[in-house]
């Protein structure tokens, strides 16, 4: 489950900023989850629950901005949506597309109080 | 945090060989204590709050909330911490590797045979990674190779601060080696960078061909792949090219090397690419002051 690491960096994250910014309650998480990272996003947010209690961040909303797949190939150039990140590419079908989007881990901004 | 020596991984125990202290995780900060009141909440026992009232106490909430840029990443970190370790086996000129694999491919095996090879000629340090026991620490130790046992306890993956805290206490030769041996995981520990020079995958053949196939992250983040228990191959309908394969299809890059830890079948070649390696690490460290 690195879900549950995962979690406890975006809260560690939070925490920095809540100091930074003077914030003491969080609201909305807003994250990007890649669709070829290796988060599954029902079990980031289980995990995000379990491990904001007694933060700031305790009871927010996570909002899971779902990045779709994208690669790019190296010899032709051509981009394409990726359903894994072993696609190849569909003009040449020689070497995986190289992928350009859809790792993203982030968190992207919050609504706090 | 380790009082006896500063040194903290959540929800990890680190094994120190030299202490043996009990190491206590360092939970995240202090948590604030959690002011919940939700609008509304405010209506206590025998009070009743009119709809405009309610409605303005919601109001009132959401002209006390603002948005705040974050645009950091989940591993960002873990990427610091592990940046970090980079540097300092950099420095040291010690070459790090990190083994992975799923439980049982023969990791400890190969380490254990791999530094009774080397024996006299690269000094070799090992971070064994488990969830629980420090059985396979204890195995390289029998070998004279000094090891650290980290126990994630129910962490499936090693990361960078863990390493790090394990590095502290333990020799880095310069042009010697550095092998991590990551949790038996082929999924997390692909995302979790420790700083190491690469990464290796063990694939024995006992296990299926299309592996990679259903594991690709750690097959791609991998530069090397070891094909281990080839000794049984006779026993075995395991098509070692099928294998290599669908290793190549996810990484057109990979480097295989087949092996057996047990019978030493390939092992010349294995300890040759490590022997290269930490050369040239230890040429391209800074060079050490003279006393
Ligand atoms: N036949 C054979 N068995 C091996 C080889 N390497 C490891 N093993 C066996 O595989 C089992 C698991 O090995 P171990 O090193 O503990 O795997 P780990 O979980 O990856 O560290 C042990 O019983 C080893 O003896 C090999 O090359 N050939
Ligand atoms: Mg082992
Ligand atoms: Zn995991
Ligand atoms: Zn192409
Ligand atoms: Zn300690
Ligand atoms: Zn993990």
């Amino acid at each position: 489950m690195h879900e549950l690491s995962l979690a406890e960096s975006a809260i560690a994250l939070i925490e920095d900023a809540g100091r930074r910014e003077h914030f003491h309650r969080v609201r909305v998480v807003r994250m990007e989850i890649g669709a070829l990272s290796c988060v599954e996003p029902e079990a980031l947010r289980f995990a995000f629950e379990a491990a904001s209690r007694g933060t700031c961040a305790e009871g927010a909303r996570v909002d899971i901005l779902a990045i779709p797949g994208e690669g790019e190939c190296a010899a032709c150039g051509i981009r394409a949506a990726m359903e894994t990140a072993y696609d190849l590419c569909p003009q040449c079908e020689s070497r995986p597309l190289k992928v350009v989007r859809g790792t993203e881990m982030r968190v992207k901004d919050l609504d706090v109080e | 945090m380790c009082t006896t020596c500063g040194c903290s991984s959540n929800g990890a125990t680190i094994d120190h060989h030299h202490a043996g202290h009990p190491y206590v995780a360092r939970r995240r900060g202090a948590a604030a204590p959690a002011a919940t009141a939700a609008p509304g909440a405010e209506t206590g026992p025998g009070r009743t709050v009119d709809a405009a009232a309610a409605s303005a106490v919601a109001a009132s909430a959401a002209a006390h909330l603002r948005q705040v840029s974050i645009e950091q990443d989940l591993l960002a970190r873990n990427d610091a911490e592990a940046a970090a370790n980079r540097r300092a086996f950099a420095e040291a000129g010690v070459f790090a590797l990190n083994l992975v694999s799923s439980p049982g491919s023969g990791k400890t095996t190969l380490l254990v045979k791999t530094i009774e090879r080397l024996a006299g000629r690269i000094p070799v340090a090992v971070i064994e990674g488990d969830q629980q026991t420090s059985n396979d620490a204890e195995r390289i130790r029998a070998t004279g190779a000094p090891a650290t046992q980290i126990n994630t306890g129910k962490g499936c993956h090693l990361d960078a601060r863990m390493v790090g805290d394990a590095t502290a206490s333990l020799p880095l030769a310069r042009g010697g080696l550095l092998m991590i041996e990551n949790v038996g995981n082929l999924v997390c520990p692909a995302a979790f960078d420790l700083g190491e020079a690469h990464k290796v995958v063990i694939l024995s053949v006992t296990e299926g061909e299309d592996k990679p196939l259903k594991y690709p992250d750690m097959f791609r983040a991998a530069d090397l792949m070891l094909l281990n228990k080839c000794d049984l191959l006779p026993y075995l309908q395991f098509d070692v090219d099928q294998a290599e394969a669908c290793a190549r299809r996810v990484n057109p890059d990979i480097r295989i090397l087949r092996v057996s830890a047990t019978s030493g079948l390939g092992m010349d070649e294995w300890v040759n690419w490590l022997a290269a390696g930490a050369a040239a690490c230890g040429a391209a460290a800074p060079a050490l002051e003279q006393a």
